[in-house]
């Protein structure tokens, strides 16, 4: 792994998307499109987690399960860590920024369930990413993820007036929209590669 | 409801996918290969079931205010035996399969059911509900995959269907082509079974 942490980044944005070549955090993303405004501010909060715990993890991981070979039990200590720091956060916005709390603090829940958090600490562990390397992956991966809902959600809002076939509506259209932007982002995939 | 029609509610006509959309997050990735998919499917099925289980045997012990992070470390470790079995035994598909195995924590169908029936079920029943949504989930990831693979790769469990001839379609090995043949598949059941009109 000699790929820079800058190149990560973007590659983790563009052409390794989370959601649109990863399939991660599709549960969030077909439910709170419905809205430009909501998908934001969960987009922001995503980019905050995803980031915040890819560097906690990948501690977690080389400070204390290699040490104590307990490495079996990377999963419930990931789960934890994310759940205890999206808790925490929670607290603390409510506690010291009210304002933001009432925007931003009911999609926090929602986060600890997003498959796009778990994902990419087991990622970064799985292809040996060093500490640098693993935030500026996080901190991609959850700008990728918003930039898909964002679209997702401003196509969904035109697309209130049109006519849809009847079983495609709600999430099998999204599903196809998704489909277009996928097809999209795979012409970004010469640029570089992360694998 | 007798045991049959729980497993038949469960698998079939409230199957999880296609009517919650529930849990394609952690696996639409593996819908590549047929193998792949197959024991995906298992190994939610076995999380799901034994999951389910053991959260509806110690419902009336667990205390509200903990409950959700009681069955998700419940659950986690069902997915440990799962991961550590296809180490031990397959090391390869563990090796394709990548995170994706550890993501069955996050899938939304195991919470779900949870929630939704093992909370309030007797244990017997929870786990035939959970089989049956494990059965409708693999049915449907088997169901991109025979499309996937025999498009994709002209073949089917890794053994050539297709010869020579066929000139292999990469756009089915690609991500977007999941998108589609779901949507695909949500739109016919829609239309064929449930009778969904204007």
């Amino acid at each position: 792994m000699s790929i820079s942490a800058f190149v990560l980044f973007w590659a983790a944005i563009f052409t390794s998307n989370i959601l649109l070549t990863n399939f991660l955090g599709m549960c969030s993303y077909l439910s709170v499109s419905r809205e430009v405004e909501s998908s934001f501010g969960l987009g922001v909060a995503v980019i905050f987690v995803l980031t915040v715990t890819a560097g906690l993890n990948w501690v977690a991981h080389h400070y204390i399960l290699v040490p104590l070979n307990i490495v079996y039990l990377e999963y419930i200590v990931f789960i934890i860590v994310i759940a205890a720091f999206v808790q925490l956060l929670e607290l603390i916005i409510e506690r010291y920024v009210p304002a933001l709390y009432y925007t931003l603090g009911i999609f926090l829940p929602l986060i600890t369930v997003n498959c796009a958090i778990f994902g990419v600490s087991l990622f970064l562990v799985i292809r040996n990413y060093n500490f640098l390397q693993s935030i500026a992956f996080g901190a991609g991966s959850g700008i990728g993820w918003l930039l898909a809902i964002l679209m997702l959600a401003g196509i969904r809002a035109k697309l209130k007036e049109k006519l849809v076939p009847v079983g495609l509506q709600g999430a099998g259209i999204s599903l196809i929209i998704t489909g277009i932007m996928a097809l999209g982002f795979v012409g970004f995939s010469g640029i570089v590669s992360v694998q | 409801m007798t045991k049959k029609e729980i497993f038949i509610v469960s698998a079939f006509r409230e199957n999880s996918v296609w009517r919650q959309i529930l849990g394609i997050c952690s696996s639409l990735a593996v819908t590549n290969l047929m193998m792949n998919s197959l024991i995906m499917g298992l190994g939610v099925t076995f999380s799901v079931a034994f999951s389910s289980l053991t959260i509806s045997a110690i419902r009336e012990y667990t205390p509200r205010s903990v409950r959700m992070m009681v069955q998700t470390l419940i659950i986690a470790a069902y997915v440990i035996v799962v991961d550590i079995f296809l180490k031990a035994n397959m090391p390869a598909i563990s090796k394709q399969l990548g995170p994706y195995v550890g993501l069955i924590i996050t899938n939304c169908i195991l919470m779900g059911r949870a929630e939704g029936f093992a909370a309030q079920n007797k244990p017997l029943d929870s786990f035939i509900d959970g089989i049956g949504s494990g059965i409708g989930y693999t049915l449907v990831l088997l169901a991109i995959a025979v499309v996937r693979e025999l498009f994709g790769f002209g073949s089917l469990f890794g053994i050539p269907i297709l010869g020579d001839w066929w000139i292999r379609w990469s756009i089915m090995v690609m991500a977007p082509s999941a998108f589609f043949l779901l949507a695909i598949l949500i739109w016919i059941i829609n239309t064929k079974y449930y009778k969904v009109k204007a």
